[in-house]
């Protein structure tokens, strides 16, 4: 999905005038575009009045923030410790192979974005992901191939 | 009684666990047939591991199911809630009309207060709150209790801060009440950073009217106007609530202006975080809010005189709210009657790792480690050895065997070098690796370090390659010492917690599993059979019966063998993942 300048400005438009907006507006850009379109920071500027470089401060600042597009389905694969020692590295691993992610981070297809995570809050479920909206927990190899398995056979 | 009411437990971790479905199922099912019962949804009950837990409340009791599916609702559904026989099989407990005494031994050792409607009430609805006492202590405070009488009673329960440090609640209500100005904030940290907890999302998500209550009641004891909850993106369905909730209030008039008839006036603001572990320290979460990079501030001045835009501010954690409606209404004595004298009440701690019966409990404070995670977690599973509990996240500590008996108490569990935290215990057992464990938080808080100050910044960093090498199996003499030079300049060095604390886990599981280092730096062998450059997998013939549950689960298709007949591993192909030992019945998998 491409941004163009009118939906970034109708996205950021409510939000002139207001204080500590930095971070709401980046959410609603994120949330909507999903990712921040390098365009986002000089028009926040435009219209907001903050700095392009604060901005994109803020924007690099927390993990939550991309600057990239994302694939269709962003794998979010929890490292938190809890997951850690019931073997989400292990996890993380199969599922970087099964997609053939050498370097990358999204599928050459733009199907799947794979990020590491710190916790979703599920811990009693380790080891936990999340596809899209959706959280997995007490995976073992075997299901979370199963689990990318119908998420592929969706796609065909 | 006239209606049955099916209760599902409807929290993140319910949902995960199928939840979803469960409750689509049940709905169909009741409005397919027309039957006498509403499907209600409720929060997480603590027992995560039973999940997805259904209950069934009927004329003749409540009755709590565990592990349900699609299958199992739709047995309930047709032989409990249509046939009025309940289906023993699925049973979790019996839990008495009259109120929550469970019979079950989970339960048993508990106290709940903070999750007292945890699971019990549905999160959405006010009148569900209203129902079990909620805003009946901001009534009491605002119609009958000055200011000070108000902050007395926090004062003399005891409370002290949930979200790590533990500092007494009523203090420090008292010092930004004195704080001269009329324009105060009050902030609830909802950001629960630490890797492996959740009692606060489980609190968002079961009873947040809970945690507003308690934050309307110290913002009139402090004299606040505006009140923010910053909580963690990671957690949107709690995000979800306490918007509803707030709304809620508002519409019942708990807050905005002349809040129940009052002069009292209040409104909350949600911020949603946008992952950072640092923003949960105060001061860094204050700028956070502003829009800034959440970038820790030098104190003085303290929060009290100068926080939040730069004003007299109050923060406290979700769960330190979250009591304050229960002592109000019951009183300071009632609970002082739980806990110990320096710790009082109960505290809510979240089970997770290698642990039977994984999820939420609130005991009171002072029971030892062992009841906690023995008795009422269940130990751990497939007859493995415990060998340390982690608490307090990246701040704090591994704790071994030898001090199990350690009472849960902030000053207790100071003494060993760990902290309480906020209540996340992490259990690892014989095959977790403590010096890659150590590594895992130096890694977390490398990456989440500010980089305001250069020892939190580059400290942890150098830290990390030393840890790094020492798994790799490039280990120095030396480097123990070299670990330990670092921490002490990073602890002395740092302006925040993040950096005071972050070379925790380093130094405890140098204390407490120095063999472990030095088997990792001498011998380069790791004892627990995880850090891969270091070991190679192996099936001990004898112990095998060749069942072939190895063969099913290894992703790299290396190990062979026939029916009945001992397997084996093909060295050049395993990617020693471990599933094999995992899996394997009888133990005879094992690494040298
Ligand atoms: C790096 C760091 C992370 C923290 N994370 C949290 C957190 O996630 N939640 C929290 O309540 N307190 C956190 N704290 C502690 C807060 O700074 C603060 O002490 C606390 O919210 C005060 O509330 P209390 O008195 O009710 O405990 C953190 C502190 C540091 C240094
Ligand atoms: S550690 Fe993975 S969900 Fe908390």
């Amino acid at each position: 999905m491409d941004a163009n300048t009118s939906q970034l400005l109708e996205l950021i438009r409510p939000f002139k005038g207001q204080t500590g907006a930095t971070i709401p507006v980046l959410q609603a850009i994120q949330t909507n575009v999903g990712y921040l379109p390098p365009e986002s920071f000089a028009l926040i500027e435009q219209e907001m009045g903050i700095p392009a470089s604060k901005a994109y401060g803020v924007a690099t600042f927390y993990a939550q923030f991309r600057t990239t597009p994302v694939g269709k389905h962003l794998i979010k694969v929890c490292d938190g410790t809890a997951c850690h020692v019931k073997g989400a590295v292990n996890i993380l691993t199969a599922i970087r192979d099964y997609l053939h992610l050498a370097d990358a981070d999204t599928t050459e297809d733009r199907v799947f974005t794979v990020q590491v995570v710190a916790c979703l809050g599920c811990c009693s479920l380790a080891p936990v992901m999340m596809v899209g909206e959706t959280t997995y927990g007490s995976l073992s190899l075997e299901k979370t191939r199963e689990i990318l398995d119908s998420y592929r056979a969706g796609e065909v | 009684m006239d209606k049955t009411t099916i209760l599902v437990g409807y929290a993140s971790c319910g949902i995960a666990a199928g939840a979803r479905e469960v409750r689509a199922l049940l709905e169909a099912k009741v409005a397919e047939n027309g039957a006498a019962a509403v499907v209600k949804q409720t929060g997480c009950l603590g027992v995560c591991y039973d999940e997805p837990i259904v209950e069934v409340h009927d004329a003749k009791g409540r009755w709590v199911y565990r592990k349900v599916n699609e299958r199992k609702a739709e047995r309930i559904f047709a032989e409990h809630v249509l046939g009025g026989r309940p289906v023993e099989g699925f049973l979790f407990h019996e839990l008495s009309a009259s109120g929550r005494e469970p019979s079950h031994y989970v339960l048993k050792r508990q106290e709940r207060i903070a999750l007292a409607n945890s699971g019990v009430i549905d999160p959405e609805c006010i009148d569900d709150y209203l129902a079990k006492d909620g805003y009946q202590a901001l009534r009491k405070v605002l119609t009958t209790m000055t200011r000070d009488e108000a902050l007395q009673v926090v004062i003399d329960s005891g409370l002290r801060g949930r979200g790590g440090a533990g500092f007494p609640t009523g203090q420090k209500w008292s010092f930004c009440k004195k704080t001269p100005g009329t324009e105060k904030y009050l902030v609830c940290n909802a950001d629960e950073g630490d890797p492996g907890a959740f009692m606060d999302r489980n609190l968002l998500e079961g009873d947040p009217h809970a945690v507003l209550e308690g934050m309307a009641i110290a913002a009139y004891v402090i004299g606040a106007s505006h009140g923010y909850v910053y909580a963690r993106a990671e957690y949107p369905l709690a995000i979800r609530r306490l918007r509803i909730a707030i709304d809620q209030m508002r519409q019942r008039g708990f807050l905005g202006e002349k809040i129940l008839g009052t002069d009292f006036a209040f409104d909350i603001k949600l911020k949603e975080g946008a992952g950072a572990f640092v923003c949960g320290e105060e001061t860094a979460l204050f700028a956070s809010i502003e829009g800034e990079r959440g970038m820790p501030r030098i104190r003085p001045p303290f929060p009290a005189e100068a926080g939040l835009w730069g004003k007299p501010t109050n923060n406290n954690n979700v769960e330190t709210y979250a009591n304050v409606p229960w002592i109000i209404r019951h009183g300071a004595a009632a609970y002082r009657a739980f806990g110990t004298e320096k710790s009082a009440g109960t505290k809510v701690f979240s089970l997770a790792g290698k642990i039977e019966r994984g999820g939420l409990v609130e005991v009171p404070m002072g029971i030892p480690l062992r009841d906690v995670i023995f008795d009422i977690g269940g130990g751990i599973p497939k007859k493995k050895a415990f060998k340390a509990v982690q608490m307090g996240g990246p701040s704090g500590g591994c704790l071994p065997a030898s001090l199990l008996d350690t009472p849960v108490d902030y000053e207790s569990i100071t003494a060993t070098g760990a902290i309480m935290g906020s209540g996340g215990m992490v259990v690892m057992d014989e095959h977790t690796c403590m010096v890659e464990v150590a590594r895992f938080f130096l890694g977390f808080t490398q990456r989440e370090s500010c980089g305001k100050c250069t020892f939190c910044r580059l400290g942890t960093l150098r830290m990390l390659e030393v840890l790094d090498r020492i798994c790799e199996g490039e280990g120095r003499q030396g480097d123990i010492e070299e670990l330990q030079e670092l921490a002490s300049q990073i602890k002395g060095a740092s302006l925040c917690g993040l950096g005071q604390t972050a070379p925790n886990p380093v130094l405890t599981t140098l204390k407490y599993f120095r063999e472990e280092y030095e088997a990792h730096i001498r011998d380069k062998r790791c004892p627990a059979g995880v850090c891969k450059p270091l070991i190679t997998f192996h099936i001990k013939a004898d112990d095998c019966s060749g069942c072939g549950a190895c063969k099913k689960a290894c992703p790299s298709d290396c190990i062979t063998g026939a029916k009945g007949e001992p397997h084996e591993i093909a060295l050049d192909d395993c990617i020693k993942c471990g599933s094999c030992r995992d899996v394997c019945p009888t133990g005879a998998v094992y690494t040298r």
